[in-house]
């Protein structure tokens, strides 16, 4: 497949304007700004492109909520708080290919009608800022930003707000708090960011793959972008593959690529021909699956039918010398340290839940344990502020639905009964 | 007291912004930058140059695992050890940080030089375990190439 998310990303001046143009860029931008805002609405409708940070909410109507709302000025926010363990999709994007962002989020910004747009990018990115600033000044000195953006009379302008390391501003109402100055605590909803968002003004939060999608849409169009892909779910998809394959790394393929040909057909199978043990196949946050739930499509109608989620596509695979409880409870710590401590279930679960979890890891188990932790786990989940806290019931779950056996064991044998 | 080039830096920024109040997370970068780490006299700084009250600085500040509350060595390594790094052996690598270093998690080795801090996924899955060191990525860290990578800062 001709790559639209990673095109031209070997170039070694991928992120430089003239190098970018040399490629198609700006061209859709042109193309976009002659159009009326509904008109790329539509086009974006039409596609079918659904958002690519997890939750895979429709974008047209996400963008339709913010574009009906009389109040101005609307704001654009990219959300580049790659967080979710596991997931490197994003990276590639920003150090990469910055202009096709900057692109994307120009002409999403013209759709909405939005004036203002900032890149909310982890602190764990700092290659990643200099190269954004120097992209946006790029940007700025060719007319493609400012007052006037290519004569047009369009206004659009756009910085880089770096966060500070805390996963929980990758929710969009945490970082909204977090751009304006807070703490990274997640709003209560309604209101909904579309409607009250930063600065209280109509806010849309996108992802940066999501952004990126734009330019390609608006230079084939909404029908031809919807044949990539499935009918639920069209277009490219970025999968970040991880852990023991014979080749991890970034893999843009049609949305719905079956979990078994990533691992197999892509990334060459298990590393050094060992037995496949688990897979967690859309970042930490969702629910682990054994070696025979991999024949499934990766998107987000296929993966929940499945037994877990696509998420960012962040594919983390397992071979048989991982210990799963071990897994299970770095994935909590993960969790314990994260949750922002806003609501009590969050706060107060992921530390008994990872408490639990390193005691049977140390081999301190105890007879109930299982049960202690399915009875938190259910505590927790649909009760917390926001997806945090179920994300880390379900991964407890999952991982004793799928694995009980192993965490039976090592609480019977005092000791890892898979490394000793 | 900032600098003058850092109260400069600083009102630069606060334009990109509707409400002045938003410069707070950059501001406390630039006070961490200047002040080495965020000591009593940064608080102070950020909070009298903005208006907004020390305990509030504090309280944002201390919500982000990247803003310093102790003095730093003049290193700082962040090693990821979250899954995916640790199914490929960034627990071999913080036993080789201690040992050859003599520095712990959130703490500066004895000379000085270090400072270690454990990250929770740095983004750099694909090519595990890895590491920042400073503002630099490194890559497909093994105990061969971690004290030839570290040797470069001295």
């Amino acid at each position: 497949m001709e790559t639209v998310l990673l095109k031209n990303i070997d170039s070694p001046r991928s992120a430089d304007i003239s190098e970018y143009k040399k490629v198609g860029g700006y061209v859709s931008l042109q193309k976009a700004l002659g159009m009326e805002p509904q008109q790329i609405i539509d086009e974006v409708k039409k596609a079918g492109l659904r958002g690519r940070g997890g939750a895979g909410f429709p974008v047209a109507m996400k963008w339709t909520f913010a574009s009906a709302d009389p109040k101005f000025p609307k704001y654009l926010l990219c959300n580049a708080d790659e967080g979710e363990p596991g997931t490197f999709k994003d990276r590639p994007i920003l150090e990469k290919n910055p202009h096709l962002l900057i692109e994307g989020m120009v002409i999403s910004g013209h759709a909405l009608k939005a004036e203002y747009g900032y890149i909310y990018l982890r602190g764990e990115y700092p290659a990643a800022k200099h190269i954004l600033n120097a992209a946006i000044k790029q940007a700025y000195d060719n007319n493609l930003l400012g007052e006037n953006i290519l004569g047009k009379g369009i206004v659009f302008h756009l910085a880089v707000h770096q966060g500070a390391g805390a996963y929980i501003c990758g929710e969009e109402t945490a970082l909204i708090e977090s751009l304006e100055g807070d703490k990274g605590q997640p709003r209560i909803k309604p209101p909904f960011p579309v409607n009250v968002g930063v600065f209280s003004k109509p806010t849309v939060v996108n992802n940066v793959e999501t952004l990126s999608n734009l330019p390609y849409i608006i230079e084939v169009g909404g029908e031809a972008y919807a044949k990539i892909g499935t009918p639920d779910c069209p277009g490219p998809k970025i999968f970040c593959v991880s852990g023991h394959v014979e080749k991890p790394g970034v893999y843009e393929l049609p949305m719905g690529t079956k979990l078994k040909d990533i691992i197999y057909a892509h990334c060459g199978g298990i590393k050094g021909g060992k037995k496949l043990k688990a897979v967690i196949p859309g970042g930490i946050s969702t629910p682990v699956l054994p070696p025979d739930k991999i024949d499934c499509p990766m998107d987000f109608v296929n993966m929940p039918k499945n037994g877990s989620m696509l998420g960012s596509g962040a594919v983390i695979v397992m071979d048989e010398s991982v210990c799963l409880v071990k897994v299970c409870h770095r994935a909590l710590k993960f969790f314990e340290h994260e949750s922002c401590g806003k609501c009590t279930p969050c706060r107060e679960g992921t530390g008994w839940l990872s408490s639990i979890l390193r005691r049977i890891e140390k081999g301190e188990g105890m007879d109930g344990d299982i049960e202690t932790l399915l009875a938190v786990s259910a505590n927790m989940l649909g009760k917390t502020f926001c997806p945090l806290g179920d994300g880390a019931a379900s991964v407890v779950q999952n991982f004793i639905k799928h694995f009980r056996p192993e965490f039976e064991e090592h609480i019977r044998a005092k000791k890892c009964v898979v490394n000793g | 007291m900032f600098s003058s080039a850092a109260i400069q830096e600083i009102e630069e920024i606060r334009t990109k912004y509707p409400n002045p109040r938003a410069v707070l997370l950059p501001a406390i970068y630039i006070a961490q930058r200047e002040f080495g780490w965020l000591s009593p006299e940064a608080y102070e700084a950020v909070a009298d140059l903005l208006g907004v009250p020390k305990a509030t600085v504090r309280g944002v500040a201390t919500f982000y695992a990247m803003y310093k509350q102790k003095p730093m060595g003049r290193h700082l390594i962040q090693l990821c050890t979250n899954v995916s790094c640790m199914i490929l052996g960034a627990e071999r690598l913080l036993d080789f940080l201690k040992t050859a270093y003599g520095v712990e998690p959130g703490g500066v080795s004895p000379d000085g030089r270090f400072s270690l801090v454990i990250m929770e996924c740095i983004g750099a899955c694909g090519t595990a375990p890895a590491m920042l060191v400073n503002d630099d990525f490194h890559e497909n860290l093994t105990e061969k190439n971690l004290p030839e990578i570290l040797e470069k800062y001295k």
